[in-house]
């Protein structure tokens, strides 16, 4: 077991650097960094020497990947690759282009990303689990038709729209809840009501039609067949058997996505005003803080492979048909 | 004066995907395995019915789709020429030029639906000299009225008349069917009506008849009151909602197409190759999309859109007119939501390419000495065609929701591009205003999502055709 997760993580560090190279060559090298300080200064003071001071204020004045001016080690850890992409291995972020610390930053803002993310995917879980068993338990009946029917109009609906139409029935019609905004503390619970009730009713469609075609998988195969002649309930099938079964991929599909709700909803977070990670990384890009946004994109790709790993692990413990080699 | 068409690039690229649907469609109709999916889809009454609203949308983005440009009325004005006429700056579209009055009937401001008179007030000079703040009437909305307060009952008036006109056309339209069904079965006119009324035909003539009507009576009705009113009122400088959330068609369309099709080329080789060859090319190939999934997806997006604006804004002078700069935008748009979703393509073809090359037609001819690559193109594609089509299909409806939450961050189409998610995103301040205006983000809501719902139910039935394994279950 513990040489196979060694293993897993030494395959992820190809990735990453992978994932390195290409953020680098994204940010630097398409755009020289002489562009990028002529964009930040705007049209009208552009003269090289403010590219320049710049350049040196930001730390871009070093060459690309080999510094000739440079003596021994120094020549290739004197440049923007190793400052900006290979010290990210060490979680060492830099500053972003207005001085602040971002691991800081990351370090702070990921409990509010937290704390809307976790409800939405507990609380969703629960009621898409019930949703859908329900609708299992009603299946080839007008119920099941009419709630397929509902439920790939709600998956229809643009995120947006719920978030717009429950800021407005809730915030503006009954004054419910703030609209947005965030708050230190035990108090912040009124500002995640409404976006934890967005977040679970926006995926609602998606989430119970895919449970319901897991259960039905399950449904249609032997050992419920078994069940029910051995003469069990209906309900005691469903609940036991069915659902048994079928929460093996239910919660691979949870395990893979649990090291992402770090990062946050961007969508969400911006438009209620949250100080997530979410909001973090919009206000990066309106900002066009490449620093940030290249922190980011390390940060996502390091949590996408953690889920893979945890994903596989998860898959031993809960499915004992499993083994890793 | 001829007129001067003119192909942007994604307009190039739509016509390529028109083209390669109809050589698809020939190219089905001579493969039973892809024909009968297909034949189960024509049968099926959603498949039909969601069919026949997704090509209303189809006709008004390809409509928009073919520009050009008109010739100056003054020819010693401007500067550009072209076999010795002078054009005009702006790119039009056959749909710009058959809803002229709709494009050209600009008010100052915003305008409720069906407004006679402007959201705001205004200062106005009375015919006595004296001058009062009341809401002004609009200079095109309702203008034909001589006393506002007539408007219900010109609205019913023209309702009414945009009801006849759809009904007879649709009339013309049943009557012809019902005429071949007639002819086809052998029976008179008025028994293959009751057979077509009674859903007694292979093909669910009822369904595709019954949206056509209901289709066809909103067009006209829409039409004949767009011509008078503003139906969906007017944004912030003035102009027709309506025409706007028409307009955004075409970049719902297009990003939702073409984006898979611009994927398709690289999914399909690299993913037949890993499950063909195995080995280190399998290894490469895998380790090529694990890396472009590992970075989020959004924030790929963004960091290529930031690239693209800095490099635009650096080299402004490349690009003629802003309508080929937001075009270019809307490719590279394309381009990079290719890059981030090809990924599940490519691997369910690696797989499925995995099992195939076991199958014992595949085992003969890689003894009866044939290469690798004509195997691949000869057996392997061919058997893997019917999963690149489901994408296709599954993949467009999740496509056009994207466009609109990546206008939002500002990361989607460029700001001055017609599209659903730029009018949800200029429209989300107007809802703080008090009386709220609704109308901006109402449309470009339900617009988005009768296209989203048709595509969706459409999708459904496409997959289900397709996978056996799920036929059973129904």
């Amino acid at each position: 077991m513990i040489a196979y997760i060694l293993r897993r993580l030494l395959y992820a560090v190809p990735i990453l650097i992978g994932v390195n190279l290409l953020t680098f060559a994204l940010f630097f090298v398409l755009n020289s960094p002489d562009q990028m300080a002529r964009m930040h200064l705007g049209e009208k003071r552009v003269t090289p020497e403010a590219i320049t001071n710049w350049k040196q204020e930001h730390g871009y004045d070093k060459p690309l990947l080999f510094n000739e001016s440079a003596s021994g080690l120094a020549r290739v850890t004197d440049t923007i690759f190793f400052e900006r992409s290979v010290r990210l291995f060490a979680f060492d972020f830099g500053s972003s282009d207005d001085g602040r610390d971002i691991g800081y930053d990351i370090s702070q803002r990921m409990w509010p990303s937290l704390a809307i993310a976790v409800p939405v995917l507990l609380v969703g879980l629960a009621l898409n689990i019930s949703l859908a068993l329900f609708i299992v338990f009603f299946r080839a009946t007008y119920l099941d038709i009419g709630a397929v029917v509902l439920l790939v109009a709600m998956l229809s609906i643009s995120g947006l729209f719920y978030i717009i139409g429950g800021q407005y029935l809730l915030s503006k019609i009954f004054h419910l809840v703030p609209i947005s905004g965030y708050d230190t503390g035990v108090e912040a619970w009124k500002f995640l009501v409404l976006p934890v009730i967005v977040g679970v009713i926006g995926g609602v469609g998606s989430g119970v039609r895919w449970y319901r075609t897991l259960f039905l998988e399950e449904v249609s195969k032997d050992y419920v067949r078994t069940a029910r002649a051995k003469g069990l309930t209906e309900r005691r099938v469903l609940f036991r058997h069915v659902l048994g079964n079928a929460l093996i991929p239910i919660l691979t599909g949870v395990v893979v996505v649990l090291p992402l709700l770090f990062m946050g909803s961007l969508i969400t977070e911006s438009f209620f005003g949250i100080p997530g990670l979410g909001s973090y990384t919009i206000d990066a890009i309106n900002n066009q803080d490449f620093a940030i946004v290249r922190a980011m994109v390390f940060l996502g790709a390091v949590l996408y492979i953690l889920g893979l790993i945890l994903t596989d692990i998860s898959y031993t413990l809960v499915d004992p048909r499993v083994r890793l080699q | 004066m001829p007129l001067m068409p003119v192909i942007l690039w994604t307009d190039a690229l739509v016509f390529l995907l028109v083209i390669s649907a109809i050589g698809f469609g020939l190219y089905a109709a001579r493969h039973e395995h892809l024909r009968a999916p297909w034949r189960r889809v024509a049968r099926s009454r959603v498949g039909i019915g969601t069919l026949v609203v997704l090509s209303f949308y189809v006709l008004i983005g390809l409509l928009d789709t073919v520009h050009f440009r008109l010739p100056l009325a003054d020819q010693t004005a401007g500067t550009e020429t072209s076999g010795g006429t002078r054009y005009g700056p702006d790119f039009l579209s056959l749909f710009d030029a058959w809803a002229t009055p709709l494009r050209e009937r600009q008010e100052k401001t915003y305008s409720a639906p069906f407004a006679t008179h402007l959201f705001v007030k205004e200062a106005i000079t009375q015919p006595d000299g004296s001058v009062i703040r009341d809401y002004p009437r609009l200079n095109y909305g309702g203008r034909h009225l001589k006393d506002p307060t007539q408007r219900g009952w010109d609205i019913l008036r023209l309702t009414l008349r945009g009801l006849a006109e759809g009904l007879i056309v649709w009339g013309l339209i049943a009557a012809q069917v019902v005429w071949s069904t007639a002819r086809r079965q052998g029976i008179g006119f008025m028994a293959a009506r009751d057979v077509l009324l009674a859903g007694g035909t292979a093909f669910p003539w009822r369904t595709a008849l019954g949206t056509l009507a209901v289709m066809l009576v909103l067009g006209f009705v829409a039409g004949e009151l767009a011509l008078r009113y503003h139906v969906l009122g007017t944004d912030k400088v003035g102009e027709d909602v309506f025409f706007q959330a028409l307009k955004s068609i075409r970049t719902g369309l297009v990003i939702g197409t073409l984006t898979t099709l611009v994927m398709l080329p690289a999914a399909i080789l690299l993913g037949i190759m890993a499950g063909y060859f195995r080995g280190w090319v399998d290894d490469i190939i895998q380790y090529l999309y694990t890396t472009l999934n590992a970075i989020p997806g959004v924030l790929l997006i963004a960091a290529a859109i930031l690239m693209l604006q800095v490099y635009m804004s650096n080299n402004a002078d490349q690009f003629e007119s802003l309508v080929e700069r937001a075009d270019l935008r809307l490719l590279f748009l394309c381009l990079i939501l290719g890059v981030t979703s090809w990924t599940g393509l490519c691997r369910l073809l690696r797989g499925e390419a995995l099992k195939l090359r076991e199958a014992d037609y595949v085992r003969a001819s890689s003894a009866l000495g044939v290469g690798h690559f004509a195997i691949l193109g000869r057996h392997i594609l061919p058997n893997v065609l019917h999963i690149v089509m489901i994408t296709l299909v599954l993949d467009f409806s999740g496509l056009v929701l994207a466009e609109a939450v990546l206008s939002y961050v500002n990361i989607g189409v460029d700001p001055t591009m017609n599209s659903w998610g730029n009018m949800i995103n200029s429209a989300r301040l107007e809802l703080a205003r008090d009386p709220m205006v609704w109308w901006s983000l109402t449309a470009a809501f339900v617009f988005m999502f009768a296209l989203v719902l048709a595509a969706n139910l459409f999708a459904d039935v496409v997959r289900d055709a397709f996978d056996p394994r799920l036929r059973g279950v129904r």
